[in-house]
């Protein structure tokens, strides 16, 4: 097992250097310069001139290519055009957020998908069987901004004054402020230094700073604002994981090794869960390292109508402002989390069947 | 074998023939049977079926033009609640069963002539998507080596990203509006028809009738036209059912992030999103326009879905 992830990890490295590559080409390859957006359509040539001198923009593209891949391999990601602040400064901000929020997301939708499609299976071709698929089908095919206004109306205006009544979004209510764990703890951290700010990232992540160092209050409220968010961006991978769940279930439970372990006199619940669902698992896991992608396209929108300052927002502001630094720090984390993410897919299938470690 | 059995023989099999082009059965016509015979299939034809009626009869159904602000003309206000004279409202006020917009403008027309917008977009990029997807997957496949290499590897690129993101770089390249955001969608979709295109092609180029082309002197083109591609079309033709539903939703993200289509045209993406800031005190102008995209792409979904099922004899267990 050891080996094999090893060898699965070598294997990503290449893909991150090349994901790097394209993202710079792509940045380039388009029409419209940074300066003109930053400066407007009448900067003169000479602003233009000092204005890609000062960010780097007037050396040749190969030799930004290297400049770039050395900065980042140091995690200098350079400095936003737009807001004269390091890439990385803003991603220890941005960041966290959206992780929270993918990875509640992707919580709610496995936790709901899941048992819906063994459901959905379990009652092949009855009431709860279409009702489910119904379900499935209204969910993939819902704007996730319109659910998420709706859920917001529906929870801050319709279900105001009652114990179910959510706010429609920021992180936190007004004037909350968790205290960072490091500063709860009392750790002596010198300002700037890396660890430091690998610190400030850490306890940038709300939920989890507030929960080991017990501020339960701050920790409700960070949770409570989730909600809404995570629950409108995990319905369309719910529903997606329903019904490949169901679907590769049935599958299983029609093969000869069902019947042999009925044969054997297993309880039904044992076959379900020791047969075919492990048997059912890897189509269901690669399913859900899929949904990444489909998860950040969704966290720019979920984030939009949330009024989330997110890598999402950001990425979005950066693309639209042509940030170069920051649509290219941004890609790279991201890419980096997508490949790490498919590492772990892949390491689970070897988990999941033992003749893939062989290989 | 005596002459009499011979005859026999063959008379049976005669009769046999005869049976057979009694009632010949097409593939098309399995297909239609079985997709028939598919509830949830039928259900999104009936609904899309629904939705291009409405665009097509849109003046007729509609009873304002889509643009027209009632303001001086009738005894409305902005962001009027929905009236329905049968519901209950007072009759003396104007009908406006899904009440005003922001303009004092008919929701329900916008609605109606938001349709067309919706199923033209629909249609023109997955066209786009299908004809330069599928023949980049075609050349890819049948001439196969470095140019084979370099198109896939180009398509890999693509859907390596996040495919909305894409699309709004594209469109931030483009410039926003309607046709530039179509344009984008269209581009994001292109590899998935070049991959199954190509795969397609790969298989079917080994087949013996396609030898059998060579043998008799066809070029690449007509092996290509002729007897690649109508075989290769069956799951081209799910694709692209399904293909414009995300095409729709698609649209609908640009045009809430503001990328996509401009004011005044009906949209209903940018419908929704010019009222999201007022989704607490008229939530009906959030929720209709979205309800009209859900019913649609789910439409689409489950047509695509009823066509898979029966152009796919291997999945009717």
């Amino acid at each position: 097992m050891l080996s094999f992830i090893a060898r699965r990890t070598l294997l990503a490295i290449p893909v991150l250097f090349g994901i790097m590559v394209v993202v710079f080409l792509l940045l380039r390859a388009i029409p419209g310069d940074p300066c003109t957006a930053m400066l407007g359509e009448r900067a003169t040539e000479a602003a233009c001139d000092r204005f890609n001198a000062a960010n780097g923009l007037d050396e040749s593209v190969f030799v930004q290519l290297v400049i770039y891949i050395k900065n980042v391999l140091t995690f200098n990601l350079g400095e936003s055009i737009r807001f004269s602040r390091p890439v990385t400064q803003l991603l220890i901000e941005r960041l966290p957020l959206t992780t929270e929020l993918a990875l509640s997301a992707l919580m709610i939708a496995v936790g709901g998908g899941v048992p819906l499609g063994i459901l959905a299976a379990r009652r092949h071709n009855t009431i709860v069987d279409t009702g489910t698929m119904a379900f499935a089908n209204i969910g993939v095919s819902m704007p996730v901004f319109w659910l998420g206004l709706m859920l917001a109306y529906f929870f801050a205006v319709v279900l105001k004054g009652t114990p179910f009544a959510l706010p429609p979004g920021g992180r936190l209510s007004a004037g909350v402020f968790p205290v960072p764990y490091y500063e709860v703890w009392g750790w002596n951290l010198t300002k700037g230094s890396f660890w430091a700010r690998s610190n400030e990232y850490i306890s940038n992540h709300y939920i989890f700073n507030t929960f080991i160092t017990a501020q339960w209050s701050i920790f409700g409220d960070a949770v409570r604002h989730m909600i809404l968010p995570a629950v409108a961006l995990a319905t369309i991978p719910l529903a997606i994981i329903a019904r490949i769940t169901r679907s590769s279930l049935l599958e299983a439970m029609s093969k000869d090794y069902i019947r042999t372990a009925r044969a054997k006199g297993a309880k039904e619940s044992r076959v379900v869960t020791r047969h075919a669902l492990r048997n059912s698992l890897l189509s269901v896991v690669t399913i859900i390292g899929l949904q990444l992608g489909l998860l950040l396209g969704g966290a720019v929108l979920t984030e939009t109508v949330f009024r989330l300052a997110g890598v999402g927002t950001a990425l979005f502001d950066a693309i639209t402002g042509r940030d170069y630094p920051v649509v290219q720090g941004f890609t790279v984390v991201i890419a980096a989390g997508y490949v790490v993410v498919n590492l772990f897919v892949d390491l689970s299938y070897g988990y999941l069947d033992p003749r893939i470690r062989q290989k | 074998m005596s002459k009499k059995k011979t005859i026999e023989i063959l008379e049976a099999s005669a009769r046999e023939a005869t049976l057979l082009t009694e009632s010949p059965i097409s593939q098309w016509a399995l297909t239609l049977k079985r997709f028939r015979g598919r509830r949830s299939g039928m259900i999104g034809l009936g609904i899309v079926m629904f939705l291009v009626l409405t665009a097509i009869f849109a003046p007729l159904i509609s009873p304002y033009p889509p643009n027209e602000v009632l303001i001086g003309k009738e005894d409305v206000s902005p962001r009027e609640k929905p009236c329905v004279h049968v519901l209950g409202c007072d009759a003396e006020n104007p009908q406006h069963i899904l009440g005003t917009d922001a303009n004092v403008r008919d929701e329900f027309s916008r609605i109606v002539f938001g349709s067309r917008v919706s199923l033209t977009l629909g249609f023109f990029t997955v066209t786009i998507a299908l004809l330069t997807g599928s023949f980049l997957g075609a050349v890819a496949g049948y001439i196969g080596g470095w140019l084979d290499n370099i198109i896939m590897r180009i398509m890999d690129v693509v859907l390596g990203f996040p495919s909305l993101l894409l699309a709004i770089a594209i469109v931030s390249v483009l410039g926003p509006g309607l046709r530039n955001a179509l344009i984008a969608i269209a581009i994001v979709a292109i590899p998935s028809y070049a991959r199954i295109m190509r795969a397609q092609v790969l298989s079917i180029k080994e087949t013996d009738y396609v030898a059998a082309s060579i043998a008799l002197g066809a070029t690449p083109r007509q092996i290509l036209l002729r007897r690649v591609v109508p075989n290769a079309l069956t799951p081209l033709v799910v694709l692209a059912t399904l293909g414009v539903a995300t095409a729709i939703l698609e649209a609908a993200g640009l045009s809430f992030l503001g990328l996509g289509a401009q004011p005044p045209l009906a949209e209903w993406g940018s419908m929704l999103a010019n009222e999201r800031n007022n989704v607490f005190t008229s939530p009906h102008l959030v929720f209709f326009p979205g309800l009209a995209i859900m019913i649609t792409v789910l439409g689409f979904n489950l047509m695509g879905d009823g066509l898979r099922d029966a152009l796919d004899p291997s999945l009717n267990k």
